[in-house]
């Protein structure tokens, strides 16, 4: 079997490293995208990321990322967000007044009653609905989060898991072939791990299968 | 439920773990990355690498170092020790870092806590305080280059101002209870986090794992960090988290032994 090539976004100062490493040692072909060419003959898209979602939207602008990300979930094509990466998908950022990416209706809000923020550290996935990248990993599992918003979905059938912190929060989200994660999988130890390589293995399955356990779009 | 963090630290001089006394003596105790990963397997939350390199010109082999840990070691990885300025935490972090604790340049430059924030988020940065009591009692006082030099910082007003400066942890460490395994600072440690909305991680002062206990359940702080017991197999980190517990205190229980 080919390996899967997963294209990692680079479109800032973070730490890529880890997520790099991580997704090579679940078997992935990882090429790090600093521009749109880079996506070319990439099966799947991760964008990670930290801090505030204006800056990023911005870098993303710079790196000519915008659109080609844009284009890439529309077409229904293998995504995974990671932290800010999965606020990005909504429509726009009460941080900072951000109009963000769009892909999924909701906004990004502050998280509220939380006890310290930022929420950083180890805290529990409670598993809402069955999909194939939380296969294995089990329910109310501890895993890694560094943020202070979160997304606030308005469509619950897309929300995976939850997370509470103060008040309660879509911890992995999907829709279609698009997955969002609020922490950081490859910082969350074997569970993380766990969960990069069911997205490498359900992105190597054929379409039909995969979209199975996720409600299809209409149209 | 958030977990208590128990976070190991290791000193690292020229790309070695080293133990020693306020700096002299030093041993090599050997690789960063392979002894991170023996914490990591042992249930760490994360892993803090002090970089107490003496010569500037020699700091490039913790880039490597980072590097070669974050490619092997999967939970978050602190370094602080020696980072001036946004485009030395730039390097950390693209070495595979996740988070840079600024400390003497911090003091001597407020600002720079604002800028890394702006540039690479709040939850990158870490300030890390080295705190003293003050002779007369009134409070603590801020101590820098590694608790040589005094600065006239009230430690409980620096800790306010970090954060709202845009830290998004504190690093608090005791200098009288460093390295006497005397205790936390519960005082300081509850003066601190009862002011601030951030994550205060406790140091400085322990022997056991009831120390571990009473920094978060009195000190109020978020996280645990201890070099010494952990180094010299006093205590391992499964005995504290244990402790931690019976307490009744929310913690990670590692799967990190189960075979994947």
């Amino acid at each position: 079997m080919t390996r899967l090539r997963v294209a990692v976004a680079d479109y800032g100062a973070g730490n890529l490293v880890s997520i790099a490493r991580a997704l090579e040692i679940v078997g992935a072909r990882v090429t790090i995208a600093a521009d749109a060419a880079a996506l070319d003959g990439a099966d799947a898209l991760v964008v990670p990321g930290v801090g505030a979602a204006a800056p990023a939207m911005e870098r993303l602008a710079r790196h000519g990322l915008v659109e080609p990300i844009r284009e890439w979930i529309v077409a229904d094509r293998l995504f995974l967000g990671i932290c800010l990466g999965l606020q990005l998908l909504y429509d726009g950022s009460d941080e900072d007044g951000a109009i963000t990416l769009g892909l999924l209706r909701g906004r990004t809000v502050a998280l509220r009653d939380a006890p310290t923020l930022p929420h950083i550290g180890w805290n529990q996935v409670d598993i809402r609905r069955d999909h194939p990248v939380m296969a294995g990993i089990p329910d109310g599992a501890d895993l890694y989060f560094v943020h202070s918003y979160v997304a606030a979905p308005i469509d619950p059938e897309t929300v995976i898991a939850e997370t509470t912190h103060g008040s309660r929060f879509p911890s992995v989200v999907a829709k279609d072939r698009t997955v969002g994660v609020q922490f950081h999988p490859e910082r969350s130890g074997r569970d993380g791990i766990r969960l990069l390589a069911n997205f490498v293995d359900w992105a190597a399955e054929p379409v039909g299968r995969a979209a199975l356990p996720i409600p299809a779009r209409a149209g | 439920m958030l977990r208590r963090r128990v976070i190991p630290c290791l000193d690292v001089a020229d790309g070695r773990v080293v133990k020693g006394v306020q700096f002299v003596d030093l041993v090599d105790e050997g690789d960063p990355a392979e002894l991170a990963a023996r914490y990591a397997a042992e249930g760490a939350d994360e892993i803090v690498f002090l970089d107490i390199t003496a010569a500037p010109e020699r700091r490039g082999t913790l880039l490597e170092v980072v590097e070669r840990t974050a490619r092997e070691v999967f939970i978050p990885l602190t370094v602080g020790g020696g980072v001036r300025s946004v485009d030395e935490m730039r390097a950390v972090l693209r070495a595979g870092a996740d988070k840079v604790a600024l400390n003497t340049a911090a003091v001597a430059d407020p600002d720079l806590v604002a800028r890394c924030a702006a540039r690479f988020g709040r939850q990158a940065v870490v300030v890390a305080i080295d705190a003293r009591a003050r002779t007369d009692g009134e409070g603590w006082e801020v101590l820098v280059r590694g608790g040589r030099d005094t600065t006239g910082f009230d430690a409980l007003a620096w800790a306010e101002r970090a954060a709202a400066l845009g830290a998004g942890e504190l690093l608090v460490t005791s200098i009288d209870r460093d390295g006497t395994q005397a205790g936390f600072d519960i005082d300081l440690l509850r003066a601190i986090s009862s002011r601030v909305i951030v994550p205060v991680i406790a140091s400085g002062g322990a022997a056991g794992p009831d120390d571990f206990v009473a920094a978060v359940r009195d000190g109020g702080a978020d996280a645990v960090l201890a070099a010494s017991i952990f180094h010299r197999r006093i205590h391992q980190i499964a005995d504290v988290k244990a402790a931690m517990a019976a307490a009744g205190l929310p913690i990670r229980v590692s799967r990190e032994g189960v075979a994947a």
